[in-house]
């Protein structure tokens, strides 16, 4: 049983300069098959992503379900303007984030390095604006889960002992604890997101900055460029879902 | 014609080469740095053999407090009520998340796959390693949580009984998070591996079966696991900061978390069987020296088992207080997903047909396969069934059904591959006479231990019960003693398995006669898998250009 | 139909169960052929196939026609087994108007279970035969499960709502019941019987008020006294609503010392307040009303079981 009559060299080659290239991976035969590969992988990553904020998603709309009042009338507190200003935050900075990928594709190593920058000024802003929301909460009582105590609102206490099977009186505190609740666990997950994204970001433009990027291999800044427009994308989501509805 | 041997292996065998993957580097630093496939599953293999060990003892401690209905062994009691259910609980969960989820991808198939489709390595060999220093960190954060306080929930952690237990359940459902991720990165990895690496002239209707049943595997993986690990956050959240989502006190419900739980677990438990059924479609036709019966359709029905998995979940929850018509839809989807996975056991024994059927060990695994995994599977149906579920939910029934797929089927497929793949990665034979003889202790032990159970729980004993009504006693009693027998079969395996290591690495290339691209390399391989990059010559499964002599 | 299985399960406590046997006994014969199908396939291809040096295997890769029979059959049988089951199911689901309600609470470790005159029993079910029991179901602390394995039937019981199952039990005599959701420690010895009779003693089960006045009348348990017992039903049968403990004025008169007072009525003559005193107030409220007091308390009548009323006077004694 002859395995082969092409009589390749073990370590790649054949194809332009992939024995050259510092970055190639030797079970790869061709650089593009190594970038192609990386994507698909990136994609995958992406996908595990949707689906754990998507166990959230589904977690809210079951919750809002039950408490459509609540969840309803406390939207009000959170405050649009903020939530807004982030949202165009992080389309800016998902524009840069393209505008990066590019000038990495196309060897501009200080427009590379430039873009990346910006992004990660976004998203220290995003992040900046995330505090000040944050600490209003805080100040106010609007606080998750067992911690809520918000005193402007003259919502009773829900009755506290052993459970019973008659539902909970409508319109105690219940509603929105776990409103705000799921507001501080599905922001709260989205900004550790961001702080990673902001690490990537960070390394992959001190990389930039050495020279290591061009259009013979730019996948880096391509991938963690997919995984920021992820990051946005999920924001865009969480952006009307907690501060435009009414 | 190409004549071969009995054992398969070509007349006149290749030179062996002096350095392999075992030998190229030395040191304990370069496997731990490796981003060997084939070195990543061998420690993988060494990983999840201690799992199943660890789990095995917590198995062995129950059945023997089970033995009486005083639980007392030489008059004294082995284990008080809150004992037992930790005992059981840590038997759950080390089995499930450390041992039967990433056992066969993360061994057999990093090792395996990539010499089956003629590539150097994984996609991703880096995330390999990553995957499974991921796999050793969930192992030290289920080891912390025993001694922090062995949890008492049982491995489906339900609330509100976990958010209020006292034990370590956070660490313990935080270890589970991280095998999560160890498993989606393999699964993540396979992929990739799978779509860009095949060798030149293999499409995908030309690949091994068993890589068409890790794909499908790897798919659940990416698609599946991602849940569990947002509802275990969830629940460490509720536990630590009463968000309410689950907790009934606080206006949350109960079974929500069960919806939640089963979304993930029911494809997970596809996830443990697709890869036993890719080593069982790699047996049959290699044991058979016959070409596998209905390729397109094992093929097919594995893609659509991992697809149909996604939407039976409910049917762990026929009693739990869902709504009737969600009662009846998950019913009848259970009942589809059944289809596939009897297809598949049709074409296998169709391919023993007319074929020339040698019985060496790991045939004998692939053979109890169909029976114990048949009588798994049959007895789904019972279950599957409104009207006989009611009465057969929670009790032993369902202990003794799961026991015979996973173990009756992921497991004795796990050791069947093990031993037809071993010459391969180890470049020994293990002594045939012990192998056969522990195969049979194993069938003879398994079957003692859990056919006692079906009926155990059509008589009405439920499940995690530390006590029981006298009348249960008996079967109690055979149960154990099967697990005994069951346990010396495993014994024995460890001991002649250990012991081939210490003969020579001369096995041949191709021991069984395989005809997949394993066999084409030296036993064990090189480093970089092959001389000269494979390409793809003949269809999947193909004898007829061989005779053995 | 005892076709073979009666073995596998336990007696036959109703006509569900014995229909649930019925489908039972045929998926079990069903399997059994399938079974044996690969059992012999298994069996006899390695054997009449065995490897002989030299064969040459015949390069059989499909047969579609027998792939399709095979794939077809199988799932016109499932599609016919869900309908079965469905038909059975649907007979079990819903529980037929004219049923008796039970009120079940279950708490770890134990069960209550309430009737509908108010009687309350503790792990003692009783029930008359051929009746429909209609179990209306929470839990107070983690999710439980009541099974009655003579029945087959089985409903999770979930703190927060109510779940439901019912039977109708048509044999007479005693049968288990257990929990079968794992629920802590105790999980295992959360049992209790069930007692299946006819009409009449049923009826004089209810007579006498259940039997979880029992356990404080026995006098084996310290901690549980008639006075307990009394306090317990001061709590459920709302006479704390109008009458506290504390001395204060409140709808009704404190219970607080008023044992062996001489008490001024509202028609300007005094009463003693003993024994006779107390039972009458419960049974004719308005028949002796205390100065100072509107007569808006309702008759007890019928809601008080003779136990319960030794119980309250009991407690009302040891209020001094």
């Amino acid at each position: 049983m002859s395995t082969t009559s092409i009589d390749l060299q073990p370590h790649g080659g054949g194809h332009g300069h992939e024995g050259q290239d510092p970055h190639f991976q030797h079970h790869f035969t061709t650089m593009e098959q190594q970038f192609d590969t990386s994507k698909i992988g990136m994609w995958l990553f992406l996908a595990t992503e949707i689906l754990l904020f998507g166990g959230l998603f589904v977690g809210f709309g079951l919750m809002q379900g039950r408490y459509p009042r609540e969840f309803v009338e406390a939207h009000t507190y959170l405050q649009r303007s903020l939530g807004a200003l982030n949202t165009i935050v992080l389309l800016v900075s998902s524009w840069t984030m393209v505008m990066a990928v590019h000038s990495a594709r196309t060897n501009q190593r200080k427009k590379t390095v430039m873009f990346l920058a910006f992004t990660i000024v976004c998203a220290c802003i995003f992040l900046g604006v995330k505090y000040f929301e944050y600490s209003a909460k805080f100040e106010e009582g609007l606080l998750p889960a067992k911690y809520y105590w918000h005193k402007e609102n003259s919502i009773p206490a829900c009755p506290a002992g052993p459970a019973t099977a008659t539902p909970t009186i409508p319109g105690c505190t219940h509603g929105y604890a776990t409103f705000f609740a799921f507001y501080f666990m599905m922001t709260g997950l989205h900004g550790i997101h961001i702080v990673v994204g902001i690490a990537l970001l960070t390394w992959i433009m001190l990389r930039a900055n050495k020279g290591e990027f061009s259009g013979a291999y730019y996948t880096p800044v391509d991938l963690v460029g997919l995984y920021w427009h992820i990051v946005d994308m999920i924001w865009i989501y969480l952006f009307p879902l907690y501060y435009l509805i009414s | 014609m190409e004549h071969v041997v009995k054992s398969g292996a070509p007349v006149g065998q290749r030179p062996r080469p002096t350095k392999n993957y075992l030998n190229e580097t030395t040191g304990i630093w370069s496997w731990m740095t490796t981003l060997d496939h084939k070195r990543i599953g061998i420690m993988y293999l060494c990983g999840v053999l201690t799992a199943f060990f660890i789990g095995g003892m917590f198995a062995l401690l129950v059945r023997l407090s089970l033995l009486t209905p005083t639980h007392k062994i030489f008059g004294r009691v082995l284990m008080d009520a809150e004992q037992y259910n930790r005992a059981f609980s840590l038997h759950g969960i080390v089995m499930v998340f450390l041992f039967i989820i990433p056992a066969i991808p993360g061994s057999l198939t990093n090792f395996v796959l990539p010499l089956m489709i003629g590539a150097k390595d994984v996609a991703f060999p880096r995330l390999n390693l990553a995957s499974f220093y991921l796999w050793c960190l969930g192992l030290l954060m289920a080891l912390t949580s025993i001694a922090m306080g062995p949890v008492d929930t049982g491995w489906t952690f339900y609330t509100p009984y976990s958010t209020t237990t006292t034990g370590a359940v956070p660490m313990a459902a935080m270890a589970a998070f991280v095998l999560g991720f160890s498993s989606i990165f393999t699964g993540l990895n396979f992929i990739a591996t799978v779509h860009k690496l095949r060798m030149p002239g293999m499409g995908w209707f030309d690949m091994p079966l068993f890589v068409w049943g890790m794909y499908s595997t790897a798919v659940i993986q990416v698609l599946a696991t991602p849940v569990i690990g947002i509802t275990l956050v969830l629940m460490v959240l509720e536990r630590v900061f009463g968000i309410g989502i689950f907790d009934a006190r606080m206006g949350g419900d109960p079974v929500l978390f069960q919806h939640f739980f089963w979304f993930y677990s029911h494809p997970a438990v596809y996830i443990m069987i697709l890869p036993g059924m890719a080593i069982i479609s790699e047996l049959m036709p290699t044991f058979s020296k016959k070409t596998i019966f209905g390729y397109r359709a094992i093929a097919y029905s594995s893609v659509s088992l991992a697809l149909v998995s996604f939407i039976v979940w409910g049917h762990h929850m026929f009693v739990a207080g869902q709504s009737q018509l969600a009662n009846v839809v998950f019913s009848a989807l259970t009942f589809l997903v059944a289809i596939p996975s009897g297809v598949k056991v049709f074409n296998w024994l169709t391919t023993m047909y007319k074929g020339n059927v040698s019985l060496e060990t790991p045939m004998l695994y692939a053979l109890t396969f169909m029976i114990t995994f048949g009588i798994g599977g049959l007895t789904g149906i019972p279950l599957a069934t409104l009207a006989t579920d009611v009465h057969l939910t929670d009790t032993y029934f369902v202990v003794a059904h799961f026991h015979y797929v996973m173990m009756g089927g992921t497991v004795i497929a796990f050791l069947g591959g093990l031993h037809y793949w071993w010459p391969k990665m180890t470049g020994r034979m293990y002594s045939e006479t012990w192998g056969r003889v522990s195969a049979v202790l194993v069938f003879v032990g398994f079957n003692t231990t859990f056919l006692t159970q079906f009926i155990l729980g059509s008589r009405g004993m439920p499940r995690r019960y530390y006590n029981y009504l006298d009348q249960f006693q008996p079967l109690h009693m055979y149960s154990t003693f099967g697990s005994w027998i069951l346990a010396l079969g495993f014994f024995i395996m460890a001991a002649y398995l250990l012991a081939s290591l210490r003969k020579p690495a001369d096995a041949p290339d191709n021991p069984w006669g395989g005809t997949t691209m394993e066999w084409e390399t030296s036993s064990p391989p090189i480093a970089h898998n092959f001389e000269e990059q494979p390409v793809l010559e003949h269809e999947p499964y193909d004898y007829r250009h061989r005779v053995t002599v | 139909m005892n076709w073979g299985v009666q073995w596998m399960l336990p007696a036959a406590g109703s006509d569900f169960a014995r229909y649930s046997d019925t489908i039972y006994a045929g998926l079990f014969w069903l399997c059994m052929a399938m079974f044996a199908g690969i059992a012999i396939a298994t069996v006899y291809f390695p054997l009449r196939y065995r490897f002989k040096a030299g064969r040459v295997t015949p390069h059989q890769t499909h047969n579609t026609q027998l792939e399709v029979i095979w794939s077809v059959a199988p799932l016109i049988l499932c599609v016919v087994i869900f309908f079965i089951g469905l038909k059975g199911y649907l007979s079990y689901a819903v529980a037929p108007a004219n049923s008796m309600e039970i009120q079940v609470t279950a708490k770890q470790w134990l069960w209550q279970f309430e009737y509908p005159d108010g009687s309350r029993t503790i792990n003692d079910l009783h029930l008359p035969i051929g009746k429909n029991a209609h179990f209306v179901m929470t839990s107070d602390d983690v999710l439980h499960d009541f099974f009655v394995p003579d029945m087959r039937v089985k409903m999770d019981i979930v703190p927060g709502r109510y779940t439901e199952v019912w039977f109708n039990p048509t044999v007479l005599g005693k049968h288990v019941f257990t929990c079968a959701e794992y629920c802590g420690k105790g999980h295992s010895d959360m049992h209790g019987v069930l007692t299946v009779e006819n009409d009449a003693e049923f009826a004089n089960f209810l007579e006498t008020g259940g039997t979880e006045w029992e356990d404080y009348f026995s006098g084996k348990d310290p901690t549980k006294t008639p006075e307990v017992w009394g306090k317990l039903q001061w709590e459920r049968k709302g006479c704390n609503s109008c009458h506290n403990l504390d001395g204060t004025r409140s709808k009704g008169p404190s219970w607080k010392g008023i044992w062996g007072k001489m008490e001024k009525l509202n028609n300007g003559t005094t009463v003693l307040v003993d024994e006779a005193y107390v039972r009458e107030s419960m049974m004719q409220p308005q028949a002796k009303v205390v100065e100072g007091f509107e007569p808006i308390m309702p008759t007890f009548q019928g809601l008080l079981k003779p136990k319960e009323i030794d119980g309250l006077v009991a407690f009302i004694k040891s209020l001094q």
